[in-house]
């Protein structure tokens, strides 16, 4: 099906692109597309305006890595995430989490940021980031600022990047020595969105005790979310199959899953229990 | 329409430059289909679930009903038409055909392209690998059984081919 009519600009530079969103009205950025392209054959999007930024891929498509973090680019498909050396060693969740999304196609042209200012909340990209805790850096006519990923998330289908902004730049903190992370995505079949979606970012100290975690959650709430209950209860302990199996009984204590036809809420909150331990464990023996 | 609603999109697809007007809500495979009259490519969803669209665009494969025609300004594509040279199948094609890795043939031009792009990155895949690729493109009829069987074997002819290649340019 067609899109309904809309007017069409590519913006040279990110600031003709900034500029563009600021005085169109109902104008909305195109990235990959991959999201925003099915929404409006639907018609269940119709913005007024497209401003696409593919044009700006050099400003906006990297992997850098930088002294205190790891820098993506906003148009970084997932594809390059996905198969980027640096990524593959320090942030194997990332990986994880990439190769999951949709099929080869949608990895080819579909973006990071196109993936998080989407705000799907069963996406796999928002949750794995989650439990990296990055900084997402976002540029509007007013400036640039930088929105750490507690707030980044605000409801379903929605972000704290305003209208006449552009997400910019991913910065991902590195993880201390001894660490390890993963993501492990729950789905009927390859290709489909998570059913569950968990991420785990762990720290250990000596005789394998928990210095420090981060658990985060997909499809089982307006937004990805963190599990603080369970992470609560495996900080300072020594992570072994008892204290792994008593943190994942407490890891839906934050989740509100619905009910639809990939899998009922009942079933959600068990397999946020199931997939929370399969994925500590894996994260474990990364590090 | 008014003509200032109208894009104009240049192209080349399968080595051919092609230029047309589009309205910006234009989606690629509806231009390569009905302005370029390359009817190989299909369309079979509304959502980018079935893959039967997919082409080559600037050396990756893409759903051409996920990218709006305007996109394709200055780009490089590749249909299921610019496979074979002449009368000469590419061995892909010749595989599908050996294997019965078609029934009605509807997904097939999707499957060549998702089929190619897995083969140029990784020439010797593994069964598994070559489910993954294909991922993206549904089959309504094979089972899949005879798809992978297609594509191992052109792994199998495209690798003898390089080789002849290799030892008759020695
Ligand atoms: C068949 C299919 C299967 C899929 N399966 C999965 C899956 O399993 N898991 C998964 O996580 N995703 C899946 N997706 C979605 C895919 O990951 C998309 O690539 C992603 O959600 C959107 O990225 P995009 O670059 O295509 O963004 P677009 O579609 O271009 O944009 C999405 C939204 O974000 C906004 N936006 C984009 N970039 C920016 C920016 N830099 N700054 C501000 N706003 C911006 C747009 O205005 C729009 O509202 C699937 C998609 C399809 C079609
Ligand atoms: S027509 Fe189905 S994915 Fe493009
Ligand atoms: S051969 Fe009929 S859909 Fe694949």
């Amino acid at each position: 099906m067609y899109p309904k009519k809309f007017d069409y600009f590519l913006p040279g530079s990110l600031n003709e692109a900034i500029k563009l969103l600021h005085e169109r009205e109902d104008s909305k950025v195109l990235a990959g597309g991959q999201s925003l392209l099915a929404l409006m054959k639907l018609r269940l999007a119709a913005p007024a305006a497209l401003v696409d930024i593919t044009q700006v891929k050099d400003e906006l498509s990297y992997i850098k890595k930088e002294k205190t973090h790891l820098a993506v680019g906003a148009l970084t498909p997932h594809d390059h995430l996905e198969h980027n050396k640096v990524v593959g060693s320090l942030f194997p969740i990332l990986v994880d989490a990439a190769s999951k999304i949709g099929d080869q196609q949608i990895r080819n042209r579909g973006t990071v940021g196109g993936s998080c200012c989407h705000a799907d909340p069963a996406a796999d990209l928002p949750t794995a980031f989650l439990a990296l805790d990055p900084k997402f850096v976002v540029r509007g006519t007013r400036g640039q600022r930088s929105i750490p990923s507690s707030d980044f998330f605000v409801d379903t289908f929605s972000t704290a990047v305003k209208k006449d902004e552009i997400l910019t730049e991913i910065r991902i903190p590195y993880l201390p020595k001894r660490s390890g992370s993963a993501y492990i995505k729950h789905s009927r079949r390859e290709g489909d969105f998570a059913i569950v979606g968990v991420g785990v970012a762990l720290t250990v100290g000596p005789k394998n005790v928990c210095k420090d975690i981060r658990i985060s959650l997909g499809a089982v709430a307006p937004t990805p979310i963190r599990a603080k209950s369970a992470e609560k209860h495996l900080k300072g302990k020594k992570l072994n199959e008892e204290t792994i199996v008593a943190s994942a009984e407490e890891a839906n204590l934050e989740a509100d899953p619905p009910s639809d036809m990939h899998g009922s809420r009942e079933y959600r909150l068990e397999m946020i229990k199931v997939f929370t331990k399969r994925a500590v464990k894996l994260a474990l023996s990364r590090v | 329409m008014l003509k200032s609603d109208l894009a104009k999109v240049t192209c080349k697809v399968n080595g051919k430059e092609y230029s047309g007007l589009v309205e910006p809500r234009t989606l690629l495979v509806h231009f390569i289909r009905d302005e370029l009259n390359l009817t190989g490519t299909h369309i079979g969803c509304d959502t980018g679930h079935c893959g039967a669209c997919t082409i080559y665009m600037n050396g990756k494969t893409v759903k051409s009903c996920m990218v709006l025609a305007v996109q394709a300004n200055g780009a490089e594509l590749m249909t299921v038409e610019g496979l074979a040279e002449g009368d000469k199948l590419h061995p892909l094609q010749e595989a599908f055909w050996e294997n019965h890795g078609l029934q009605c043939g509807y997904c097939t031009p999707g499957m060549l392209m998702s089929s190619l792009f897995l083969l140029e990155r990784n020439p010797n895949p593994s069964e598994g690998e070559i489910r993954r690729a294909i991922e993206g493109n549904l089959c309504r009829c094979t089972g899949y059984v005879n798809i992978v069987k297609s594509v191992k074997a052109a792994a199998k002819k495209m690798n003898e081919n390089s080789r002849t290649q290799k030892r008759t340019s020695k």
